[in-house]
C-alpha cells in the first residue's frame, strides 16, 4: 500500500505538473483595507505570508521641510493634516514643544479645554478605527453605528473651532478661542446619553462575537519584549502588557488632576488591541466628565503679549495692543535657541516633536515622530506565518493613518 | 487664577549627570542640558557601545526616534539625534552624533530593530550613511528620487514636478516651472541686527561710487520733424459736419 501511495504522491512533480513556488503580490497602493496609500510587497507560500515589505511614503508631502519655511504659528495647521483622524492630538505635541522652549505658562482653563477636546479627539479617532477594524474583518453594522458617534464628535468640533476636521484650535500659550457654555453642556448630555448607548450597542455586537474573535484572537501576537524593542507605543504597547501611558507617567496639561485607568492587554494580539481601544473610549468619556465638572472660568490664553496676540476689541483701542497684534501676525514670535523632544499620548500612540530653534521666528528643524512608522515596520514579523486574510486585521489593529506616517 | 507649565512633566533623576559621565567615560564629548532635557554628545564611532550601555545599564529601553539635523556651517554638517525613553525610570534622554556626507555612522539596528526604518529615513532625507544597516534604501521619497530633500541647500520647491501625460498614458517628471518666483519674506527686524546692508545704506560710505551724473538738459528742444500742422484747424460748425444720421421725421423712434 505504502509503495502505491508513494507512487501516487511523488516528491518531485512529474512531467506536466506545475511546481508551486512562492509568489509575490502587491497589497495596495490602492486597497480599501490599506487605510490609505500603503503598498505592501508580500511574498506568499500559498496563502501563508512569508515576508512583507511595506512601502510607505506615497503620501509624503514634505511637511517637515515646509515647516522650516513658516513661522511657528503658520506651521501649526500643518499638524492637523498629519493624522487627519485625530488632528487636535497632533497640534498638542507641537504647541507643548514650543511652550517648553518658551517656558511660557498656560492658564488653567486653557489646559482643561485642551484635555477635554483631546479626549474628544481620542473618542473620535477610536470610532473610526474600531469601526474600520470590524469592517475589515467582515462586519458592516458596527461601523455604521460608530460613524454616527463620529459624526456627533465632528459636529462638536465644528462648534468648537469652526472646522470639522482641521481645527487649528490650539495655540502656543493656550487655545484660540473660548467655547460657548451651551457646547459644553451639550457634550455633557451627549456623554451621558447618546455616546454610551450607541457605542455600547455597537461594541456588544462584536466584542463577544464568535466570528470576530476567530479573526482576531491570537493574530499578530507581539510579546512584551518585542513591543519594547520595536518602539511600540500607545494601544499597541499597552495591548502587549506594558502599562505605559504618557498621560499618566509624564502628565501634560491637567492630566495629573484626572482620575482614569489605563487598560492593559494580556496576550498582545489584535483582539487585545481592539479591546484596549474600546476601554480607552470609556476612560476618555470619564476624563471629559471630570473636565466638565472641574473646569474653572478664566482666560483661555497666556497674557504674554510677546507670544499671544491681544483680543480684537483690545487691539482696536490700545496702541500697544495694535503693535503687538501687527508684529505677531507679520513677524511672529521668536523662540529661544535650543532643542526639545516633546511627546504626547495621541490616540495612536506616542506622537513626538523634536523641535530645534535657532532663536529666530521659524523652526530650524521640526522632526515629527509618527506613531505608525514604528508599528508598520513591525508588520514583517507580525505577519510572518499568518494567512493573507489576516493582513487586514493586523493592519487595522495598528491603527495606521498615512498622513501621519508619511508626513 | 492659577497658571502653570503645560508640557509633559517628568522627574529629573538624582545624580543622572554623574552616572552618565561615569558610565560613558571618554566616549562622551559633552552633556548639555536644555530646558530640563539632557542631550549627550558622543563620539561617532562609539555610538553602538553608548546606546548599549544606556539600554542595559541605565534602563533606557526604548528608541523612540532618530532625527537628522543639518547645520551646513559646521565641519561635520549633520547631526543624528537618537531619542531614548526609559519606561521604568520614566525619563527621556537624547544622544547626538555628528557626521558628514561621506562618513558612515555605525548602525544601531543590532541594539533596537526599530532603528532600521528610522535610519532609512535619515538616509533618505539627509544622505547620512549608516554602516551595518541591512536595508538602507530610500523610504519616504519616490522611487528613483535624486537628492536628499531635508538638506538646507535643497530648495523647498524641489527640482522636478510630476504630471500625468495624456500622450504617454503615464506620469512623467519635468523640471519645476514656477508661474511666480518663490517668495522668501524677510521677517527679521532691521533694528535687531540684520546681517545684510539695508536698502539705501550703501550710499552712506564715501568710497561707494554714486550713480553717474546725469547729462545737462538741452536749453531749447528740437522741433519735432514730420508733417506740418494743417493750415486750417478742424472745426465743427454745423450739424451736417458732425456725421450724425437723419433725424426721425415722426420723432417717436418707431419704424
Amino acid at each position: 500500500m505504502a509503495s502505491a501511495y508513494e507512487a501516487l504522491t511523488p516528491d518531485k512533480p512529474t512531467v506536466g505538473d506545475v511546481e508551486i513556488q512562492n509568489y509575490t503580490i502587491n497589497f495596495g497602493p490602492q486597497h480599501p483595507a490599506a487605510h490609505g496609500v500603503l503598498r505592501m510587497v508580500m511574498e506568499l507560500d500559498g496563502e501563508i505570508v512569508e515576508r512583507v515589505d511595506p512601502h510607505v511614503g506615497l503620501l509624503h508631502r514634505g511637511t517637515e521641510k515646509l515647516i522650516e519655511y513658516k513661522t511657528y504659528l503658520q506651521a501649526l495647521p500643518y499638524f492637523d493634516r498629519l493624522d487627519y483622524c485625530s488632528p487636535l492630538a497632533m497640534e498638542h505635541s507641537y504647541v507643548l514643544a514650543i511652550e517648553k522652549l518658551l517656558q511660557i505658562e498656560v492658564p488653567i482653563r486653557a489646559q482643561y479645554l485642551r484635555v477635554f477636546f483631546a479626549e474628544l479627539t481620542r473618542i473620535c479617532n477610536h470610532m473610526l478605527n474600531l469601526g474600520a477594524h470590524v469592517m475589515d474583518v467582515g462586519a458592516m453594522t458596527p461601523n455604521l453605528w460608530l460613524f454616527e458617534v463620529r459624526e456627533d464628535c465632528l459636529n462638536f468640533f465644528e462648534r468648537m473651532s469652526g472646522a470639522r476636521m482641521h481645527h487649528a484650535y490650539l495655540r502656543p500659550g493656550g487655545v484660540h478661542q473660548d467655547v460657548p457654555l451651551k457646547l459644553l453642556t451639550d457634550i455633557g448630555d451627549w456623554l451621558d446619553t447618546r455616546l454610551p448607548r450607541l457605542f455600547e450597542d455597537a461594541i456588544s455586537l462584536v466584542a463577544d462575537n464568535r466570528i470576530f474573535k476567530q479573526r482576531n484572537v491570537d493574530i499578530g501576537v507581539v510579546s512584551r519584549d518585542e513591543a519594547i524593542a520595536w518602539g511600540f507605543s500607545g494601544p499597541m504597547i499597552r495591548a502587549a502588557g506594558v502599562p505605559w501611558d504618557i498621560r499618566k507617567s509624564q502628565p501634560y496639561d491637567v492630566y495629573d488632576r484626572m482620575d482614569f485607568e489605563i487598560p492593559v492587554g494580556t496576550k498582545g494580539d489584535c483582539y487585545d488591541r481592539f479591546m484596549v481601544r474600546v476601554e480607552e473610549v470609556r476612560q476618555s468619556a470619564r476624563i471629559m466628565k471630570q473636565c466638565l465638572s472641574e473646569m474653572p472660568e478664566g482666560p483661555i490664553a497666556s497674557s504674554d503679549r510677546k507670544v499671544v496676540p491681544p483680543k480684537r476689541g483690545e487691539m482696536k483701542r490700545s496702541m500697544e495692543a495694535l503693535i503687538h497684534h501687527f508684529k505677531l501676525y507679520t513677524e511672529g514670535f521668536h523662540v529661544p535657541a535650543g532643542d526639545v523632544y516633546v511627546a504626547t499620548e495621541s490616540p495612536k500612540g506616542e506622537f513626538g516633536v523634536y523641535l530645534v530653534s535657532d532663536g529666530s521666528n521659524k523652526p530650524y528643524r521640526c522632526k515629527i515622530r509618527p506613531t505608525a512608522f514604528s508599528h508598520l515596520q513591525a508588520m514583517d514579523f507580525m505577519m510572518k506565518g499568518h494567512m493573507l486574510a489576516d493582513t487586514t486585521a493586523i493592519l487595522s489593529a495598528i491603527d495606521v493613518v498615512f498622513g501621519e506616517c508619511d508626513r | 487664577m492659577s497658571v502653570s507649565h503645560a508640557f509633559p512633566r517628568f522627574a529629573m533623576p538624582e545624580g543622572l549627570g554623574d552616572a552618565l559621565t561615569a558610565a560613558l567615560g571618554d566616549q562622551l564629548i559633552q552633556i548639555r542640558e536644555c530646558v530640563g532635557e539632557y542631550a549627550l554628545h558622543v563620539r561617532r564611532d562609539a555610538i553602538v557601545e553608548v546606546v548599549t550601555i544606556l539600554r542595559d545599564q541605565l534602563a533606557y529601553q526604548q528608541l523612540m526616534e532618530i532625527a537628522g539635523v543639518d547645520y551646513p556651517d559646521r565641519a561635520e554638517r549633520f547631526e543624528v539625534v537618537y531619542c531614548l525613553l526609559s519606561l521604568t525610570r520614566n525619563h527621556r534622554i537624547r544622544v547626538h552624533v555628528a557626521t558628514d556626507e561621506a562618513t558612515p555612522v555605525p548602525s544601531v539596528t543590532g541594539v533596537w530593530p526599530v532603528a532600521g526604518w528610522l535610519e532609512r529615513e535619515v538616509y533618505d532625507m539627509y544622505g547620512v550613511l549608516f554602516d551595518g544597516n541591512p536595508d538602507l534604501r530610500r523610504i519616504l521619497t519616490d522611487y528613483g528620487f535624486k537628492g536628499h530633500p531635508q538638506r538646507k541647500d535643497f530648495p523647498l520647491t524641489g527640482y522636478v514636478e510630476l504630471r500625468y501625460s495624456e500622450r504617454d498614458k503615464r506620469v512623467v517628471y519635468e523640471p519645476v516651472k514656477l508661474a511666480q518666483d518663490f517668495r522668501s519674506f524677510d521677517f527679521m527686524s532691521p533694528w535687531e541686527g540684520a546681517d545684510y546692508i539695508l536698502p539705501g545704506d550703501e550710499k552712506a560710505s564715501a568710497t561707494q561710487p554714486g550713480a553717474p551724473t546725469p547729462a545737462p538738459a538741452q536749453t531749447a528742444p528740437e522741433p519735432v520733424k514730420g508733417e506740418a500742422p494743417p493750415a486750417t484747424p478742424k472745426t465743427t460748425e454745423s450739424p451736417a459736419q458732425t456725421g450724425e444720421g437723419k433725424a426721425d421725421p415722426k420723432g417717436d423712434g418707431a419704424k
